[in-house]
């Protein structure tokens, strides 16, 4: 195997994502004499720390009003100060044109990073969001002595949920109808599960262990009415929705 | 093929028997061959309510062991062309039906009937879940007291989970509620539930308010089915809610309080 066949096979190359921290310079004023005298005193403090500093330069706090900018003029003046713009954030269109003239690359502003700025940086890999776990959802009543459990996420029931019946979920638990079964949120221990309901007609509520029965539900003042409840420490709280 | 139609309830004494017998009797009135099946195995009624139970040779668990062929076990009624009950095994219990046995006979039934009605014993166990488990309707018969609420739901829960239809992932069972024993002057007075509080509970389509009446106990014991007593309100309900479960729409009757005549207030005379 020659030389020029194994380099053609191997690879030559790995992308791979990382997290930098930089410096972003960002504009309040589109006055580049004053930033130039502003910038030198900056630099003066610590001229060390500015010699050959990259830095993105972030124009999209710049007010409308002042957005004619000459980019180029801008760049040169950061470079005489030791500073090296890799980049620009943008929001203004002719700030992204004439960062694509001076062949510079254009960041989303911050906080906003769905949006899309640049078209050629949709490339990019899906995210890996978290797993998402599929709420159950009932649509006929829940009759006594059956049991509907939602493992690792919410239940929804949208049907009335008889005396004797029992619902239970890792997560929240929704009934859209009257609720006169026992329903337990949060079995697995999660303390910030709540239950809704539209009436508040249950035998048993317990979220993460802690309960209330028929017995001590029915002197509650929302008894029948649309209620949520939420476990606050050792209490059950409920509340009108 | 034929309706298979189980009455049901979950609690004892709500007027199953009776609500099968009138029921089959009335599809059997409108033209419709109709057979009653009594599945209370050990606990037979069916046959003193139709009022033949001077005639059975062969019953259900014959049937189903192959001791006697259908022809022989089915019991045609006096009073009706189209009519015809197979009554339950008195010596037996409820573990001399199988559900292979079951599907046997209903299958074969089939074949012939336009409708088969299933009586089914109290309870939610073997007995009244082979009565209920090849069904296409189901006739919840419900009383309006706490107790018996809550045993339909139950049985509504398990009709909609364990029948074939379930099994299978059908078209579910269609479920009707009737609502028996309905008494107007005693919901007015805050003593039984009204007709709305067991609606709203159970949720399903209403088929009928059978209004308690002294016919019933009266056509019980004389082996006629009340449906056959035109005069009495029981009976005319029971008829409505046939022309219900055959699709037609029927005003509910016998929900509000009768103001009594004046000649009956005058005399005190009661129904």
């Amino acid at each position: 195997m020659s030389q020029a066949d194994r380099l053609e096979l191997d690879s030559m190359f790995q992308l791979k994502g990382s997290m930098l921290a930089i410096t972003v310079l960002e504009l309040e004023h589109n006055d580049l004499k004053s930033l130039d005298t502003q910038l030198a005193a900056k630099v003066g403090q610590a001229p060390q720390f500015f010699s050959n500093t990259p830095v993105v330069v972030a124009l999209d706090k710049l007010p409308e009003t002042e957005s004619d900018l000459d980019l180029d003029q801008l760049m040169t003046l950061c470079r005489r100060h030791g500073l090296h713009p890799l980049a620009i954030r943008a929001t203004q269109r002719a700030h992204i044109a004439a960062a694509s003239k001076l062949d510079l690359p254009v960041l989303p502003p911050s906080g906003a990073r769905t949006r899309q700025i640049d078209p050629s940086a949709r490339e990019q890999s899906p995210p890996v969001g978290p797993v998402h776990r599929p709420t159950r959802i009932i649509t006929t009543p829940v009759r006594g002595g059956q049991q509907v459990y939602a493992p690792g996420g919410d239940l929804i029931v949208m049907a009335a949920v008889s005396p004797g019946a029992e619902l239970l979920a890792d997560g929240n638990i929704h009934v859209y109808a009257p609720l006169r079964g026992r329903a337990l949120a949060g079995i697995k221990g999660d303390t910030g599960a709540r239950i809704f309901c539209q009436q508040l007609a249950a035998e048993l509520l317990s979220i993460a262990g802690q309960y209330k029965v028929a017995e001590d539900l029915r002197r509650e003042p929302l008894w029948g009415e649309a209620t949520q409840i939420s476990l606050s420490g050792q209490m059950l709280n409920i509340t009108r929705l | 093929m034929a309706k298979i139609i189980v009455v049901t309830s979950g609690k004892g004494g709500v007027g199953k028997t009776t609500t099968s017998a009138a029921i089959g009797t009335g599809l059997a009135l409108r033209g419709h061959k109709t057979v009653i099946i009594d599945f209370d195995v050990g606990l037979r009624n069916l046959d003193l309510i139709m009022g033949c139970e001077r005639r059975v040779v062969y019953d259900f668990v014959n049937v189903i062991h192959s001791d006697a062929t259908l022809a022989q076990a089915l019991i045609k009624d006096k009073r009706l062309e189209n009519l015809y009950v197979l009554a339950a095994s008195q010596t037996r219990d409820k573990d001399a039906l199988t559900q292979e046995g079951v599907e046997k006979v209903i299958t074969e039934l089939s074949a012939s009937f336009e409708y088969i009605i299933c009586d089914s014993p109290a309870g939610i166990e073997k007995g009244a879940h082979l009565a209920m488990y090849f069904a296409d309707e189901a006739i919840v018969v419900t009383n309006p007291e706490v107790s018996s609420v809550r045993d339909s739901d139950r049985m509504l829960g398990l009709l909609a989970s364990k029948s074939r239809r379930a099994e299978q992932g059908l078209e579910p069972i269609k479920e009707h509620l009737l609502l028996t024993r309905y008494s107007p002057e005693r919901v007015t007075n805050g003593e039984m539930l009204g007709v709305e509080d067991v609606e709203e509970i159970l949720a399903i389509r209403l088929l009928g308010v059978i209004p308690e009446s002294k016919s019933v106990l009266k056509a019980s014991n004389q082996g006629i089915p009340v449906i056959l007593d035109e005069q009495s309100d029981a009976g005319q309900a029971y008829s409505d809610a046939v022309d219900r479960l055959l699709g037609k729409e029927v005003d509910h009757r016998f929900l509000d309080v009768k103001k009594p005549g004046f000649l009956q207030r005058l005399f005190g005379g009661r129904e």
